[in-house]
C-alpha cells in the first residue's frame, strides 16, 4: 500500500515525513521532470507501506511544473491513500486545498496539524465536524513532537483497505449547472480524472489537459465557449476566478463552521514586529543584527585564519627546506598544493562555517523575509530587490559565502546583478591591499576617498546593469513566516550540506588551479605574465612588473600586494611607486577579476556563462575605474 | 479603491485583480483571491511594500501590485 504525504508549503508535510521515514529514504524525480519527491518505507500494523512526501504547493491549478506532477501522480492509481497535511492554525487556507482534493475523489484521510500552534492563537477546532462535513476522517495532530502520527496512519491504512472514496464537493447553483452540462458531452470519455474533475479542469481552462480532450472531441470547444461566456457575463468575471473563488468561500464557510475562537494569546512572538520592522527602530535593528552577524564572522574567521596561515607558512618552509637539494619542480607543485589547500581552509573554517550557521539561523528565525521588505525601496532604485542587500554586506568579508547567500533570491536575473555587484565589493583580502598600499602610505583619508569611490561605482553599475536587463518581475509578493525557535539540528545540517558542497565541488579546482600557477613560477616565466598584462600595466602608468602580483594576485587577493614587494624589489613602496601609481594600482586591485574561490563559486551557482560575463565586466570596470583614479590622482599629487 | 488605499489595520474585502494571470496566480497561492478579507498590517517608508494580513497569515506586497489589488471596506 502507498501513501501520498500532500499539503502546502510550511503545513509541516515533511516533519510528519522525518518522523516516520527510516534512514533509506530516497530521492526520486518525476520522470522527464527535475520535480522531485522524497520516498521512503515504514512498519504500520504488521505490514509495509510506502509514504511519498511529493512536494509542497498551494494549490492543484497545474500552472507549474510541480503542480501538474502532483496531479497526475494522485489520480495515477500509484497512490492508494491521501494524506492530506493541514496547518491548523491557517484552516481556512488550507482547506482550499483539501476542497480540490475532494475534486479528484481519491481515498484519503487529514492530518491536522500545528494543534499547538492553532491552541496558542485561540483557534479551537470541532475535528468531528470537520471531518463530517468533509466526508473525510480527520486526525488532530502536532508532528513536531511526534503526536498524532500513528493514528494518523492506522486511519490511512483501515481508508486504504476499505478503498472508500470520499463524496466530492458541491458549488453554487449557476457553476453546477455549467459543469453538468459539460460533463455530459464527456459522458463514455477516458481520462486519468473523474469525469467531474474533469470538466471543473476544462472550466479553469487547465492547459494541458484541454489540449488533450479537444483532440478527443474538436467540438467540445464550441460547447465549452457558450458555458463559459453564460458565466462570464453572470459573475462578470473570468471562469477560472469563479471556480477558485467557489472553492476559496466553500473553505471559508467549513472553517467558519468549525472554529470556535477563543482568546489569542500575545506572545513576544507577536509583538516582535513591531520593533523589528517599525519605520525607524526596524532599520536601527537592521544594521545591529547585520553588523552583530558580520563582527561575529569575520572576527572570528579572523582568530582562527591568523594561527592557522601562520602553521601553514611555517610547514611550508619546512618542506622547502627538506626538499632544497631535490627536484625544485616537485617543491614548487607541493608548494602549490599547499597553498591551494591552505587556501581553502583559510575560506571554509573561519568564514564558511560560522557564516552558514548565521545565515541558517536568521533564516530559520524567518528574518530574512524582514530584510527584505525593510531594503525594498532602497534596493529598488538600483533596480534590484530588497533581498539582493545581503549578498552586498557580506561581500565586505568573504566573497565566496556573498555569492552563496544570492541563492535566497528567486530572480536570475536578480542573482546575476547581485552576483555581479558582490565581486566589486572589496572583501577583507581587498582590504589588507588598500590599507597596506594606500592607507599606510598616503594616510587614511585617501583609503576613506577609495572606499567612496567604490560604492559609487558600485551603485553606477547597478543603474546601468538595471538598464540593459529590465526588471520583469512587476514587484515582491513573499510570505512573511512566523517566527519560529530554530532547531540546533536542522542549522547544523542545512550548514553541513552547503559546506559539503564547497568541499567537494570548489575546493579541487582551487587546489588545481594553485598548482598550475606554482608550475609557471618554476618555468620561471614572469616575463611572459609581465608582458601579458602590459597593455593594462601601460593605460594605468604602472611599471610592467606589476604583470606577475596581479596574475597571482586572482589566487588570493593579498598576494597582489605581498607579491609586488618582490616583483618590485623592495617592500618599501613609496621609493618604488608614486602616489598616483599607489592609488591606480590599489584601486584596480579592487575592482579587476575576482579571485579563483570566487570564481568558482559564481560558476557553480550561476554556470559558467555567467562566471566569464563577470569577470569580463569586472576587468572593464577595473580598467575604467583604474582610469579615473589615475587622473583624479594626478589632479591631488 | 485598491489596497494602497486601504485604511491602517480596518479589514477590507479583496474585489478585484487587474492584472497579468502570472502575478494572480501567485497572489492566490497566498490566499489573495476575491473575496477574503485582508488587513493592512503595515507599510515600509519610503515607498517600500506593504505587509498584509490574510487569514492570519503574513504577506508582504509591492505597491505596484497592491494597487492592483481591488478592495471594498464594509
Amino acid at each position: 500500500m502507498r501513501f501520498g504525504l500532500i499539503g502546502q508549503p510550511n503545513c509541516g508535510k515533511s516533519t510528519l515525513f522525518n518522523q516516520v521515514a527510516g534512514y533509506k529514504a530516497e530521492t526520486g524525480n518525476f520522470t522527464g521532470t527535475t520535480v522531485s519527491f522524497m520516498e521512503s518505507k515504514v512498519r504500520l500494523l504488521g505490514d509495509v507501506v510506502d509514504v511519498v512526501d511529493l512536494p509542497g504547493t498551494y494549490t492543484l491549478a497545474g500552472t507549474n511544473p510541480a503542480e501538474r506532477e502532483v496531479i497526475k501522480y494522485l489520480t495515477s492509481n500509484e497512490i492508494d491513500v491521501v494524506i492530506n497535511v493541514i496547518d491548523a492554525s491557517n484552516l481556512a487556507h488550507g482547506l482550499a486545498m483539501t476542497v480540490e482534493l475532494l475534486e479528484l475523489s481519491v481515498p484519503m484521510v487529514i492530518g491536522l496539524n500545528m494543534m499547538d500552534e492553532a491552541d496558542r492563537l485561540g483557534i479551537h477546532i470541532d475535528v468531528k465536524m470537520l471531518s463530517d462535513l468533509l466526508d473525510v476522517p480527520v486526525i488532530p495532530m502536532i508532528a513536531a513532537k511526534g503526536r498524532g502520527i500513528q493514528p494518523l496512519f492506522t486511519q490511512a491504512y483501515q481508508v486504504g483497505k476499505t478503498n472508500r472514496m470520499p463524496e466530492q464537493p458541491r458549488f453554487s447553483s449557476d457553476v453546477e449547472l455549467a459543469i453538468k452540462d459539460i460533463q455530459m458531452k464527456l459522458a463514455g470519455l477516458n481520462s486519468h480524472l473523474n469525469l467531474r474533475a474533469l470538466t471543473i479542469k476544462l472550466l479553469e481552462e487547465d492547459e494541458s489537459i484541454v489540449s488533450e480532450i479537444l483532440i478527443k472531441k474538436p467540438d467540445l470547444q464550441h460547447d465549452l465557449n457558450r458555458v463559459m461566456n453564460t458565466l462570464n457575463q453572470q459573475r462578470g468575471r473570468a471562469v477560472d476566478w469563479i471556480i477558485s473563488g467557489e472553492r476559496i468561500s466553500l473553505a471559508d464557510q467549513i472553517a467558519g463552521q468549525v472554529i470556535v475562537r477563543g482568546k489569542r494569546k500575545i506572545t513576544l512572538r507577536d509583538k516582535l514586529d513591531d520593533i523589528l520592522l517599525h519605520p525607524i527602530f526596524g532599520y536601527f535593528t537592521l544594521i545591529l543584527i547585520l553588523y552583530l552577524f558580520f563582527q561575529g564572522v569575520y572576527s572570528l574567521g579572523g582568530w582562527i585564519e591568523k594561527p592557522l596561515m601562520i602553521y601553514f607558512g611555517l610547514f611550508e618552509e619546512w618542506l622547502l627546506t627538506l626538499f632544497s637539494q631535490g627536484d625544485g619542480f616537485l617543491t614548487q607543485i607541493l608548494v602549490g598544493l599547499i597553498q591551494g589547500v591552505s587556501g581553502g581552509v583559510a575560506i571554509v573554517l573561519p568564514y564558511l562555517i560560522p557564516f552558514l550557521i548565521g545565515l541558517g539561523l536568521l533564516e530559520d528565525i524567518g528574518y530574512l523575509p524582514r530584510i527584505a521588505f525593510l531594503m525594498d525601496a532602497l534596493m529598488h532604485k538600483l533596480g534590484l530587490h530588497g533581498k539582493s542587500i545581503l549578498p552586498f554586506i557580506l561581500g565586505f568579508g568573504c566573497n565566496v559565502p556573498a555569492i552563496m547567500s544570492t541563492r535566497i533570491l528567486e530572480d536570475k536575473r536578480e542573482r546575476f546583478i547581485s552576483a555581479t555587484l558582490t565581486t566589486m565589493v572589496p572583501c577583507a583580502a581587498r582590504l589588507a591591499v588598500v590599507f597596506g598600499l594606500v592607507a599606510f602610505y598616503l594616510g587614511p583619508v585617501i583609503a576613506l576617498g577609495i572606499y567612496l569611490f567604490n560604492l559609487f561605482m558600485i551603485a553606477l553599475t547597478a543603474r546601468l546593469l538595471s538598464k540593459f536587463m529590465p526588471e520583469t518581475s512587476p514587484g515582491l509578493i513573499l510570505e512573511m513566516p512566523v517566527y519560529r525557535v530554530p532547531t540546533f539540528r536542522a542549522v547544523v545540517n542545512k550548514a553541513w550540506w552547503r559546506i559539503r558542497e564547497f568541499i567537494v565541488e570548489a575546493w579541487p579546482l582551487l587546489i588545481l588551479g594553485s598548482i598550475i600557477l606554482a608550475v609557471f613560477n618554476y618555468l620561471n616565466i614572469a616575463n611572459f605574465f609581465n608582458n601579458l598584462v602590459l597593455p593594462i600595466s601601460w593605460l594605468l602608468g604602472l611599471p610592467k612588473e606589476v604583470g606577475v602580483p596581479l596574475i597571482f594576485g586572482v589566487l588570493r587577493k593579498e598576494l597582489s600586494l605581498v607579491m609586488l614587494g618582490q616583483a618590485l624589489g623592495s617592500m618599501e613602496f613609496s621609493q618604488v611607486l608614486t602616489p598616483v601609481q599607489m592609488i591606480t594600482y590599489a584601486v584596480f586591485v579592487v575592482f579587476y577579476i575576482p579571485c579563483l574561490a570566487t570564481m568558482i563559486v559564481i560558476r557553480k551557482e550561476l554556470g559558467a556563462r555567467s562566471m566569464w560575463h563577470i569577470t569580463g565586466i569586472n576587468v572593464l570596470i577595473a580598467l575604467i575605474s583604474g582610469l579615473i583614479a589615475r587622473l583624479l590622482a594626478m589632479l591631488i599629487f | 479603491m485598491t489596497l494602497l488605499d486601504a485604511p491602517l489595520g480596518k479589514t477590507v474585502i479583496i474585489i478585484d485583480y487587474r492584472g497579468g494571470k502570472g502575478v494572480y496566480s501567485k497572489l492566490r497561492q497566498l490566499g489573495l483571491t476575491p473575496g477574503r478579507k485582508v488587513k493592512v498590517l503595515r507599510y515600509a517608508p519610503l515607498g517600500g511594500p506593504l505587509m498584509v494580513d490574510v487569514g492570519g497569515r503574513s504577506v508582504a506586497l509591492g505597491r505596484g501590485i497592491a494597487d492592483r489589488v481591488h478592495i471594498e471596506v464594509r
